[in-house]
């Protein structure tokens, strides 16, 4: 079982992922941004950092990666893709996540261990949760504000696509959203860490793996 | 050779923290009377030639794609002809 994670340039945590996806048990596989060929990956994870600098927007560059492409294809088939921080820019910059994440309210980067609730653990890469499974991982953005119209967040709410909420807001996201997911379940984006929460050693917790071994299964069960 | 000018805001609807920060500065360097302070982007694209319909279209379609997100962002485009 294959875990795919691109490296776009100025990504930071792809390493951490990768690490993370070997601890879950998968194969890790290095995506290149410049390469549209995902190598025969079953999962892949956009990861956190700063890619090409935040410059425009985050996120908004990344977007039009040839990896992209190939991404924004195969996860409309199924794929299960997990942005992670950036990766979450890059995938509301897709247009495959609604909404935007913009600068946190309080204008400071902020990096703490952040309480949070799984909201819907029937997603391709949060089974392994209970439900209102509350967990602890790393937290550190910069633009970390989840915003969407009114509207929108009504039906991310109403279809049960809030996969995550802060317990205690850390950065202004409207509703306290921290991780969404697309209809089907298999795209899901989150502003903190799980990859950095998967070891005893490094980690606060080892709450992030779930996201990991839950992709696992999926694939497996698909 | 022409220029493309194309602004963008962040919807009203949706925070500035950039925006707040410097009406802060603002109050605390004594310029006095402002209400609000909003930021945003300005991108000058200057072309080839000349700026003909079809080519503005292209750069307004650019606009949409890539400058501006309309998920949190307006743009308004205007074009300068006679920078050199």
């Amino acid at each position: 079982m294959k875990i795919g994670v691109v490296t776009f340039p100025g990504s930071l945590d792809d390493a951490d992922a990768r690490r993370a996806a070997a601890v879950a048990g998968a194969e890790a596989v290095a995506l290149w941004h410049g390469d549209a060929d995902l190598l025969g990956v079953d999962a892949v994870v956009l990861p956190g950092g700063f890619s090409y600098g935040d410059y425009l927007r985050a996120g908004a560059i990344s977007r039009f990666a040839p990896v992209m492409e190939t991404i924004i294809k195969k996860a409309g088939e199924g794929l299960p893709v997990l942005g992670i921080c950036n990766g979450f820019q890059v995938l509301c910059e897709s247009h495959l996540l609604p909404g935007a994440l913009i600068k946190n309210h309080h204008r400071k980067f902020v990096c703490k261990d952040q309480r949070l609730r799984i909201e819907n653990n029937t997603t391709a890469w949060t089974s392994d949760y209970d439900a209102n499974h509350e967990i602890t991982i790393v937290l550190k953005n910069q633009d970390g504000s989840f915003v969407a119209d009114e509207a929108t967040l009504d039906r991310l709410e109403g279809e049960g696509r809030v996969v995550a909420r802060y317990l205690g807001n850390p950065n202004g996201s409207y509703r306290d959203i921290a991780g969404i997911s697309n209809e089907r379940g298999n795209v899901v984006g989150l502003m903190p860490h799980p990859e950095h929460a998967v070891e005893n050693l490094t980690g606060p917790t080892t709450d992030g793996l779930g996201f990991f071994t839950s992709v696992l299964k999926a694939v497996v069960a698909s | 050779m022409a220029r493309v000018v194309v602004d963008v805001m962040l919807k009203p609807e949706i925070l500035d923290p950039q925006g707040k920060a410097v009406h802060g500065a603002f109050g605390r360097l004594g310029f006095d009377g402002v209400a609000d302070v909003r930021q945003g982007k300005r991108f000058e694209i200057t072309l080839d030639g000349e700026a003909t319909e079809e080519r503005v279209a292209e750069i307004r379609k650019a606009a949409d794609t890539l400058l501006a997100n309309s998920v949190i962002e307006d743009f308004t485009l205007h074009v300068e002809s006679d920078a050199q």
